[in-house]
């Protein structure tokens, strides 16, 4: 009995083994091989199921680079992607602490629900609720006319502001769950060390909470930021004519005119640039966590 | 002698499985078309399922390049396919369908010439795909915004309209209705710049693209619109239907054709039931009851059209020779212009910003 315990542990990746295979067989079959294929795809001339003759090319890439318009599509969309990772930090990182630090028992139980409830409804019908919100004559223009003693009007839909409204509402609780979960492991007693060595609640959250809380609000930033930049439901159904962002001119590709090649092309360039953001700023994010 | 037991269980239902699947396969016809277009319709499914025997099993795509992947990548699965006739050539050039027995067919006699006679769907005497029925990319109006109708496709481009029209989120049907705009032949753009200069004069007007009929309903029903391109069946299922304050504008600088067919996958397993679903889909008696309770395009036989009541608009307006004059009907695009088409259409996208 002692000796196999022994034998267990000296190798502990072979017994870590049966419990790391279901997940890496499924990384592999649902992850890896779609993701090479795509690969494979994004150098060829055309896709070999049209049953035309096809060949290896970079043109897919070069395409990407010798039309203005797709650079700039991807600039448009990266400024979404911090634009909305900014306002999912500035709502979510405050709901996060009083989940956390002030709220207790039941009522935090009831606040936590409502916060994951936009999680178990479908995307599409949170997209299309948003529209009879925002739209002229929606529920938000009437309820406002009816309330204020003066006449405005508010047509949100189909504009810039209606996507980003559309986007946060969609990813605001993961910033809300990673920073709950890095806050509620702060222990009490810091911050009341804290207080008690005179520090002001300004200086607290400075010197304490926010540095001890970093590394939930990276975790979140990223969760958020890398698929904001490839959305493209929201652009489309809120955005209106100011709808077309990088994700969208991807699908086009895939689903108007089965362009697959070109399509993996993008996508790729895409993830590329996300990889290399996320590189050069993992040593300031690593600084701060 | 307890081991046998459960393997024979096993045995009994694997070989019960089969034969089911097998018993159900034999007599179901697979349709492949677009949602919400006729063929899946609860009331005509079950009169067919009724005079037949056949069960139909409905599938659907949301775009024509969606219908040849399903095509491509599902051999054997569909008995009936739904093509627009542009797409037919490609189709067939790729194996995807057969060509189709029409004397097994009764109601196509009374398919109209010019239709049955299309280079798109007839060639070296073989018919390739049955008509069905065909209808136009015009223009639809909100009644509520509007005295008497306008008859020209300036009234896109009007100031009074800004910020309340509509086109459709679709390279093709964007560039071809520029191609009407200019006065170009829109299967022959000998002038793509024009095309280009008068879209990019649009998109200042533009409310939103849209995708769906849903979406062009919903923005009349809260009177968001004011006018935009439109589908000839859809502005009168709007009509009929929805009960919407929706109007059909056939502009006098002309409107885009289409004409949809029926074809039968190679590989059907149940070629007979695709050629009884093909006969009921173009009969008379379908086709009234269609119209009447949804509204639907114009079809391609002249029986069905005749049955319709004088002053139905499928009859009186699209039947008009005046219109037919005026109207241009869609024919095949090769893969480079439509993805050309696509490069200038996301061009005018983007600048809009």
């Amino acid at each position: 009995m002692a000796g196999q315990v022994a034998v267990g542990s000296r190798s502990g990746l072979r017994s870590a083994l049966p419990l790391l295979l279901p997940a890496y067989l499924w990384l592999t079959v649902a992850i890896f091989l779609p993701l090479s294929a795509m690969v494979f795809f994004s150098f060829m001339t055309d896709l070999p199921l049209s049953g035309k003759a096809w060949s290896f090319t970079l043109d897919n890439y070069m395409t990407f680079f010798s039309q203005g318009l797709y650079p700039t599509l991807l600039l448009a969309s990266l400024r979404l992607g911090l634009e909305v990772t900014l306002w999912c930090v500035v709502i979510g990182y405050p709901a996060a602490y009083v989940l956390a630090k002030v709220l207790k028992g039941r009522s935090r139980e009831a606040i936590f629900l409502l916060v994951i409830l936009p999680f178990w409804s479908n995307g599409l019908v949170r997209i299309f609720s948003w529209a009879m919100v925002l739209r002229e004559g929606g529920i938000l223009d009437t309820a406002l006319n009816a309330a204020l003693p003066f006449e405005i009007n508010i047509d949100l839909m189909y504009s810039y502001p209606a996507v980003i409204i559309g986007l946060v509402h969609s990813y605001v609780p993961y910033m809300v769950l990673t920073c709950y979960l890095t806050l509620q492991a702060i222990d009490d007693s810091l911050i009341e060390a804290g207080r008690s060595l005179g520090a002001s609640r300004l200086q607290m959250l400075k010197r304490v909470i926010v540095p001890l809380a970093m590394p939930g609000l990276v975790a979140g930033a990223a969760l958020i930021f890398v698929p904001v930049v490839g959305s493209f439901m929201e652009p489309r159904i809120l955005g209106g004519r100011t709808g077309t962002f990088y994700g969208t001119i991807i699908e086009d590709q895939f689903v108007a005119v089965f362009n697959w090649p070109l399509g993996a092309a993008l996508s790729f360039i895409l993830l590329a640039v996300v990889l290399v953001m996320l590189a050069l700023a993992s040593p300031v994010l690593k600084r701060a966590a | 002698m307890r081991m046998p037991k459960p393997t024979a269980f096993l045995t009994s239902i694997a070989v019960f499985a089969s034969a089911l699947t097998l018993a159900a396969k034999a007599d179901e016809v697979h349709v492949l078309n677009w949602k919400g277009y006729g063929a899946d319709e609860p009331w005509a499914v079950a009169a067919f399922e009724k005079a037949t025997g056949n069960k139909v099993v409905n599938d659907f795509f949301n775009s024509e390049q969606e219908m040849l992947t399903k095509l491509r990548t599902n051999p054997g699965l569909y008995d009936v396919v739904m093509i627009n006739a542009a797409f037919n050539d490609q189709a067939m050039a790729e194996k995807l369908i057969q060509p189709i027995d029409v004397s097994k067919i009764p109601n196509y006699a009374d398919i109209s010439p010019d239709k049955a006679g299309s280079p798109m769907l007839a060639r070296d005497g073989k018919v390739n795909g049955v008509p069905w029925v065909w209808g136009l990319t015009a223009l639809a109006i909100n009644e509520k915004s509007f005295e008497t109708p306008p008859t020209s496709i300036a009234e896109m481009w009007n100031e009074a309209h800004k910020g309340r029209v509509v086109i459709r989120d679709d390279a093709v049907e964007a560039v071809q209705f520029g191609a009407i705009a200019t006065g170009q032949n829109i299967n022959d753009i000998k002038d793509m710049e024009a095309v280009k200069a008068k879209l990019t004069s649009l998109m200042p007007q533009i409310k939103t693209f849209w995708s769906s009929e849903n979406d062009w309903n919903q923005m009349v029903a809260s009177n968001q619109i004011d006018i935009g391109t439109y589908w000839s069946g859809s502005a009168d299922r709007a009509k009929t239907h929805f009960k919407l304050p929706v109007s059909l504008v056939i502009p006098q600088e002309g409107a885009v054709a289409w004409l949809d067919a029926f074809s039968i996958p190679v590989g059907s397993k149940n070629v007979a039931g695709a050629e009884a679903f093909i006969n009921y889909m173009i009969d008379p008696g379908f086709y009234v009851e269609w119209v009447t309770k949804v509204g639907a395009p114009v079809s391609a036989n002249t029986k069905a059209v005749e049955a319709l009541p004088e002053d139905a608009f499928n009859r009186k307006v699209m039947g008009d020779p005046d219109v037919a004059k005026r109207i241009q009907f869609q024919a095949p695009i090769t893969d480079a212009q439509r993805e050309a088409y696509l490069a200038l259409w996301q061009e005018l996208k983007v600048n809009v910003k």
